[in-house]
């Protein structure tokens, strides 16, 4: 049996009625937002630093330096935005908190906005998340009621307005540059960041301070002022730079797929475990550590710290980007889910850059050939050689993201793409061989 | 024809109060505005949003067609909208997009001669550890098996569209409860 874990955020996640504001309130919801908008904000942002929080979307970039770097005055309107575009394939966290604890994301967000002295928030879901997008505008109009946002929130002087938004269906948007563009009103495509551009906590949406944290960092706040910043690093089992819980969207071939809170730093067969082991009769082939733009990974090592240090260090993906775990068997044909991936990039590239857009046409255009019996060895060289074209030199991180699945099964599962070429089959996955 | 109404109008105002410009306001009001013309947004629907927000025909259409849920063509009353991407594809989407097919008579990308149903394939829809999923208007269907298509087919042939009847265009007023 796993060993229990910590739950911070998904404590009260499966008591009946904790997506309403009384039933929330009742389990000691926006106790610490009442003690954060009294706060000094600075004192907000130690916590959070103390704490080692890192974003919670996929970059794991650490939500004080983002905080610290806004204007320390109100002198113009600051922004707080949270990216509630989820689409990372095998990433379904922020929807399932959207659906059941949405006042915990609203709570969140206020303690936050004090913390950057934002009065406006806008939450960017994406077009799909119909439900979640209902779940969280119903606990924003339950808080407006309850006096939690409106003017002069519990006399504080303080105004906060809270607005939600819907994306219409674009993976780029995901990326936070691009989904300011897509907030106001443009095409969802990057801009240019730092040190060719402001920070956006100096000159973001309308050229304004703002700042995009993902749904899970911001639900995870109310824990860290509960705890205190001191107690909260002290959670980890791992790396010291690796602190806390995270929810694992952990799908494919397990018998338990679920979002589960697990403590960072848990090893990875634990992870495994949790959700009840890979399915009966079957064995661990390969596996996508969060989400599939950080690549395939070999089934050996089992245990090692499953964390923001530990995943890149054990196993040559990028790492534990946003939580969505995906599990294959030996039954799975990576060459198949590494086309159908290359297919999906494909689809998503907004065109800016040449190296995306180009070479993930390319790739698209190759792997159908290889799939359809007609590839050819030399296929394999320029597989690489366009993912060479495309690593560190595309705009965003679409496209790097792109390549790690195409680079990281080539260097595993060569020889499955080989026997495609050969054969015009997956022989391995056929006869369910793990390796060659 | 111009088809935007006196109360279309105040819907795409209370939208543009959301926000420090009118332009931010573009997104929703293209929901807004696939419901008013029925599901889609022909190059009129495009011209009468630029010209209520006051920003440019070309910005329009250019931001219209970059997202994919804008529909720049007529759709089927109920849109079966499988997700195909890796999760559900171990999960045998692949097998269910087939037999959606099959049961439907049209391929993938196609409606079927009255108009009535469409098999789409979709990205991921973050149902991954519920797969295989698919989404029709705005409900998710997870650990979908051919009896939930089944199922699903007879029940949706007479229910409203929500194709033409967008959910996302339903935005509510700021603090309404």
């Amino acid at each position: 049996m796993p060993v229990e874990q910590t739950q911070l955020l998904y404590r009260h996640r499966n008591v009946p009625g904790i997506n309403r504001l009384e039933t929330y309130v009742a389990h000691g919801g926006y106790e610490q937002f009442r003690k954060a908008v009294v706060m000094d904000p600075e004192a907000i942002i130690e916590e959070v630093k103390v704490s080692g929080l890192r974003g919670r979307g996929g970059a794991g970039f650490p939500t004080h330096i983002k905080w610290n770097a806004f204007p320390k005055n109100r002198d113009v309107e600051h922004y707080f935005i949270i990216n509630a575009d989820e689409g990372e394939p095998g990433t379904a966290k922020d929807r399932d908190l959207m659906n059941a604890l949405p006042h915990l994301l609203v709570e969140g967000c206020l303690c936050s906005m004090v913390a950057v002295r934002a009065a406006k928030c806008y939450i960017y879901i994406r077009g799909e998340y119909i439900e979640p997008w209902k779940s969280v505008q119903k606990a924003i109009n339950e808080a407006y009621a309850a006096g939690f946002l409106g003017k002069n929130v519990l006399g504080s002087g303080l105004d906060f307005d809270i607005y939600t938004h819907l994306g219409a269906g674009a993976y780029e948007c995901g990326e936070e540059s691009a989904l300011m563009s897509s907030l106001m009103g443009e095409r969802g495509m990057p801009r240019l960041k730092p040190p060719a551009a402001p920070l956006p906590m100096i000159s973001g949406v309308w050229k304004r301070p703002s700042v995009v944290n993902n749904v899970e960092t911001a639900a995870t706040i109310p824990a860290i002022l509960e705890l205190g910043g001191a107690k909260y690093a002290e959670i980890g089992v791992g790396s010291p730079r690796s602190r806390g819980t995270k929810l694992f969207s952990i799908s494919g071939h397990v018998n338990k797929p679920g979002i589960y809170e697990i403590v960072l730093g848990t090893p990875f067969s634990e992870v495994v475990d949790i959700a009840g082991g890979v399915r009966d009769g079957h064995q661990l082939k390969t596996y996508i550590p969060g989400g599939s733009s950080m690549g395939f990974a070999p089934p050996t090592p089992l245990d090692y710290p499953f964390d923001y240090e530990g995943i890149p260090q054990n196993t040559q993906t990028l790492g534990l980007g946003s939580g969505g775990l995906m599990i294959f068997d030996e039954t799975t044909d990576v060459f198949k889910v590494t086309h159908r991936l290359v297919d999906f990039y494909h689809h998503e590239s907004c065109g800016k850059c040449t190296p995306c857009r180009e070479g993930l046409d390319w790739l698209s255009k190759i792997y159908a050939r290889i799939a359809s019996g007609g590839g050819r060895e030399q296929d394999i060289d320029l597989i690489w050689d366009i993912c060479d074209s495309i690593r560190g030199k595309s705009f965003c991180a679409l496209g790097e993201g792109a390549i790690w699945p195409v680079m990281t099964s080539l260097r595993l599962f060569r020889h499955e793409y080989l026997s495609y070429i050969h054969h015009g089959r997956n022989t391995y996955s056929e006869a369910g061989q793990l390796g060659a | 024809m111009a088809k935007f109404t006196d109360d279309t109008k105040r819907r795409l105002d209370a939208l543009i109060a959301r926000y420090p410009t009118a332009k931010a306001a573009l997104l929703p009001a293209l929901w807004v505005a696939q419901e008013v013309y029925g599901g889609w947004l022909p190059p009129e629907a495009m011209q009468e949003v630029a010209d209520h927000l006051g920003v440019p025909a070309s910005d329009v259409a250019g931001v219209a067609t970059f997202y994919t849920m804008y529909n720049k063509r007529p759709v089927a009353h109920h849109r079966i909208e499988i997700c195909q991407n890796v999760a559900c594809m171990v999960n045998g989407a692949d097998e269910l997009i087939g037999y959606c097919e099959r049961k439907l008579g049209i391929h993938a990308g196609e409606m079927t001669a009255d108009g009535t149903f469409s098999v789409e394939r979709v990205e991921c829809l973050g149902a991954c550890c519920h797969a295989p999923a698919l989404m029709v208007g705005s409900t998710y269907y997870e650990n979908v098996t051919e009896q939930t298509v089944d199922k699903l087919i007879a029940e949706l042939a007479n229910m409203p569209s929500e194709s033409v009847n967008p959910p996302q265009s339903q935005m509510p007023e700021q603090g309404e409860f």
